[in-house]
């Protein structure tokens, strides 16, 4: 069977697996940034006990593997009482390990911005959290743009991992297809293209057009 | 507490030091500045000229002394009967007051040159948009600017972003309004864009202004007053025409005429 006739026969899983893909992808991505955002500000604070914590948060998380951190999230958390669905688990454990990653793109982007930025916005007597808000953000964001592009493809390949945890993602459909019918090839071949595609064509592209759309909000297109 | 009488002064040093480490950068700093005066600052290099600017505008904390703003201290606030450092709100308060433009701009670059004069007004002050749009086109008129009120920063040239920056600063309608360097970094066919704008400035308003200058010709035509620094201490001031016709210290003198020759 050639990989067209493949994916004829079993588009219907191979599409509800990637439909499963795409909502992880989104649901990480969405609480990645929000703790990237946060650790990254708690890390430049001048608290001690803020940036301990994000310090401590960033080391875990980069420092095991992710698959670990997803096992813990859902097979070891409900030994202490709180149990998480795996859908809830996946997206979790995956936007967490990523926001670790992000929180230090955050913090080199608005170290990135020249002090007389924060000089100038004192100067109009802003609050400090009106010069990180109007001022330091919007210019920190333009520059952390292009490694965050990586780490959203990073980030897709990365929900792969949910398979392991019976999320019926792409790559869980795959294997079970592959299981029932042994055409390796075919199947996972599938899948390949099919990352490929979302990365690609997707990821890269809608990034893409936010750095032109910063850049033109910036007046520099 | 307070400074109080006929004529008190609107900047007042009293015995400023400011160090980074073991150096000291100024030395029991002591400095008076009228109301609707304008003082220009020379000196040479390292002679402490910025850090003067900086710590009115809270940008550098002080060591010790106090720097009095319209009579009330800045760099401290009252409490029970003595001066102890300010607070960030009391320094949020009293700022209010002073204005500054640097030497390399620091316009915003996300915002055109409107709304990088909007910005204070509207986040600081709470000016209604139409109001604060209304007091920006005014001054961007003022400096000769309102042609590109929409441009991006990234847009403009280095003369036309520092006026921008004066049309920021005075947006905020400060009563204190310090230049530090506003002409190094331009092109000399621009400098005098920009300070016509500063003279402008000092006919037609009452502002109080602070100018670092390596501009001789131009602390002499506009100054009341020129400061000549060394070594973080204030070596001579006096009106222009004395300063600079007739400089009473070893040290003025060598200066002057170290700049004259490499003009
Ligand atoms: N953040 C800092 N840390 C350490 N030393 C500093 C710092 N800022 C300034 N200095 C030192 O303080 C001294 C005075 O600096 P300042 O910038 O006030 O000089 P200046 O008179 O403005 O000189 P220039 O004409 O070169 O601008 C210099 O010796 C400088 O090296
Ligand atoms: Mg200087």
């Amino acid at each position: 069977m050639n990989i067209f006739d493949f994916v004829i026969q079993y588009w219907p899983r191979l599409l509800a697996g990637t439909g499963m893909t795409v909502a992880q992808f989104f649901l990480a991505a969405v609480l990645g940034v929000a703790i990237a955002l946060l650790m990254g500000l708690m890390k430049l604070s001048s608290n001690k006990l803020l940036r301990g914590s994000a310090v401590t948060y960033i080391e875990i998380f980069r420092g095991t593997s992710l698959l670990v951190q997803l096992y813990w999230i859902f097979f070891v958390l409900p030994l202490f009482g709180l149990s998480i669905d795996k859908f809830t688990a996946g997206y979790v454990a995956v936007g967490m390990n990523i926001g670790a990653y992000g929180a230090e793109l955050v913090r080199g982007g608005i170290l990135s911005v020249p002090k007389g930025q924060w000089e100038a916005a004192l100067a109009i007597n802003m609050s400090p959290a009106q010069r990180m808000r109007r001022i330091i953000l919007p210019q920190a964001l333009v520059n952390m743009l292009p490694p965050w592009g990586n780490l959203m493809i990073e980030l897709l390949k990365g929900t792969a991992l949910v398979s392991l945890i019976s999320v019926a993602d792409l790559m869980f459909e795959t294997k079970q297809i592959n299981g029932s019918t042994f055409l390796s090839a075919q199947a996972f071949g599938a899948a390949l293209i099919i990352y490929y595609v979302l990365a690609r064509f997707m990821v890269t592209p809608f990034m893409r057009w936010l750095e032109a759309y910063m850049a033109r909000k910036m007046g520099r297109a | 507490m307070e400074l109080s009488g006929e004529n008190t002064p609107m900047v007042s040093f009293r015995k400023v030091r400011k160090s980074y480490g073991a150096l000291t950068v100024l030395d029991d700093l002591d400095l008076d500045i009228n109301a609707g005066e304008m003082v220009s600052i020379i000196g040479p290099s390292g002679s402490g000229k910025t850090t003067v600017l900086r710590m009115l505008m809270t940008l550098e904390q002080i060591n010790s002394g106090v720097i009095y703003v319209d009579g009330k201290p800045l760099t401290h606030m009252p409490k029970s009967g003595k001066l102890v450092p300010a607070s960030e709100r009391h320094l949020r308060s009293r700022r209010a007051d002073i204005g500054m433009c640097f030497q390399h701009f620091n316009l915003f670059p996300h915002m055109t040159a409107l709304e990088n004069c909007m910005e204070g007004p509207v986040q600081v002050l709470g000016l209604p948009k139409a109001e604060a749009r209304d007091r920006s086109e005014k001054l961007l008129e003022l400096v000769g600017m309102i042609a590109k009120k929409d441009q991006h920063p990234s847009r403009l040239s280095g003369g036309q972003q520092q006026r921008v920056a004066i049309a920021r600063a005075l947006a905020m309608r400060p009563k204190v309004m310090l230049f530090d360097e506003v002409t190094s970094a331009l092109d000399p066919e621009v400098i005098g864009e920009v300070t016509n704008v500063i003279r402008g400035l000092v006919s037609e308003h009452n502002l109080t202004m602070l100018m670092v200058t390596h501009q001789m010709g131009f602390a002499r035509d506009i100054s009341d007053r020129v400061c000549f620094f060394y070594g973080g201490k204030i070596e001579e001031q006096g009106h222009p025409s004395e300063l600079f016709g007739n400089p009473q210290r070893e040290r003025t003198q060598q200066f002057l005429s170290a700049v004259r020759e490499a003009v």
